[in-house]
């Protein structure tokens, strides 16, 4: 086995990194891939909390750089997913540079031979954090918002992502409002597409159980009964090579034109 | 007719979102660093320097952001326009391959 290492990564933060580095993993540990995510994020520790493990986690990678236990006893089993879902979690007292990016790129080799796929969920920001993530990584998953500063930021990413001789780098459109776009008031994918040098992977849609699964500490995926939960499966199946159409979100999330009038008129979308 | 702009997409925020984009992206991009900005300083002087006498010392230049576009905007005081220049001065290889100063003045 020797795993394909991805980094999820966008340059802003609050774009939703974490909880798409949670879904994915379950979304690709359902397809019967074997799959460890890794909280990237040193002092700032979430990706447990996403996935619901903040009670089982003992060790962190941290401590398997610096040998205080053996890289079995810091990942932490998602017992949903039997056998499938592993998650490495972070040192929540340490700081960035505590590790180097050899130290992660030789961390992640390590992981290669058990898993089938290594997601590392990125700290925000182009300092240390990133380059540390990124450093183990084969290929990158970049997340950003139709808004600006996300995308600039989106663009920077690509560009260090290019020169890190990542490939390939995809993008994921998170937070979509079909209605928005359609009342002329948010970003269109194709004109997000149009600015960056990238190709998509997919689009997730704003949806209100993104929240209630953070709350619960099961991510969207698990269920599928939501549109979010939907499009990071098809994310997965991407990933996967699976030739699954975009959704066509007008449709999905139940609002067309007559939505898109009364968001102008504003009567709410 | 504003009305109706909007409802077919147009005019809405996300156009000036498009616009605002695609400069600030052309910016980033660009990435100038001073060692490359004065490099280009002195390869322009010598070009310029074949044509005319021009006042090295108030040269500016940078990217400017205009409403629609980027531009590189060099402002050069020309002291005098050289009418000796002959074709084969103009003509011959880049500045590099040359002293820097012209034969003639």
């Amino acid at each position: 086995m020797s795993a394909r290492a991805i980094v999820v990564t966008a340059g802003k933060g609050g774009v939703g990194k974490t909880t798409t580095t949670a879904n994915l993993a379950v979304a690709l540990a359902q397809r019967g891939n074997k799959v460890v995510a890794v909280d990237a994020d040193i002092g700032l520790r979430n990706l447990d909390l996403v996935m619901g493990l903040e009670s089982r986690v003992v060790y962190n990678f941290i401590d398997v750089i610096e040998k205080r236990c053996k890289l079995g006893q810091a990942l932490v089993h998602d017992k949903r997913m039997r056998d499938h879902l592993y998650l490495m979690p972070t040192a929540q007292t340490r700081t960035k540079d505590a590790v180097t990016p050899e130290q992660m790129r030789e961390l992640c080799d390590q992981m290669r031979e058990q898993f089938d796929f290594i997601l590392l969920d990125c700290p925000a920001g182009i300092e240390g954090g990133f380059k540390n993530a990124a450093a183990g990584a084969d290929e990158a998953l970049v997340v950003t918002t139709p808004e600006i500063p996300a995308v600039r930021d989106a663009d920077r990413i690509i560009g260090m992502l290019d020169s890190m001789g990542k490939s390939p780098t995809q993008l994921i459109i998170n937070r979509y409002r079909p209605a928005m776009v359609q009342g002329g008031e948010m970003l269109s994918p194709d004109d997000i597409l149009d600015l960056l040098a990238v190709k998509l992977i997919g689009i997730v849609p704003e949806d209100d159980s993104v929240i209630k699964a953070s709350n619960r500490g099961e991510p969207l995926t698990f269920k599928r009964d939501s549109p979010a939960g939907e499009a990071y499966s098809n994310i997965a199946a991407r990933i996967l090579g699976e030739d699954v159409p975009m959704l066509s979100m007008d449709v999905r999330s139940g609002r067309g034109f007559i939505d898109a009038l009364k968001a102008f008129l504003g009567f709410g979308a | 007719m504003e009305f109706l702009r909007k409802l077919f997409g147009g005019g809405g925020s996300a156009e000036d979102a498009r616009e605002r984009l695609r400069l600030v992206l052309i910016h980033d991009r660009s990435d100038i660093s001073p060692q490359l900005l004065e490099s280009l300083r002195v390869d322009m002087i010598a070009v310029l320097k074949k044509y005319m006498e021009i006042d090295e010392t108030k040269i500016q230049m940078d990217l400017g952001r205009e409403k629609h576009s980027v531009a590189f905007v060099a402002n050069i005081p020309v002291l005098r326009i050289k009418r000796g220049a002959t074709a084969e001065d103009v003509l011959s290889p880049g500045p590099a391959a040359r002293p820097a100063h012209p034969r003639h003045k």
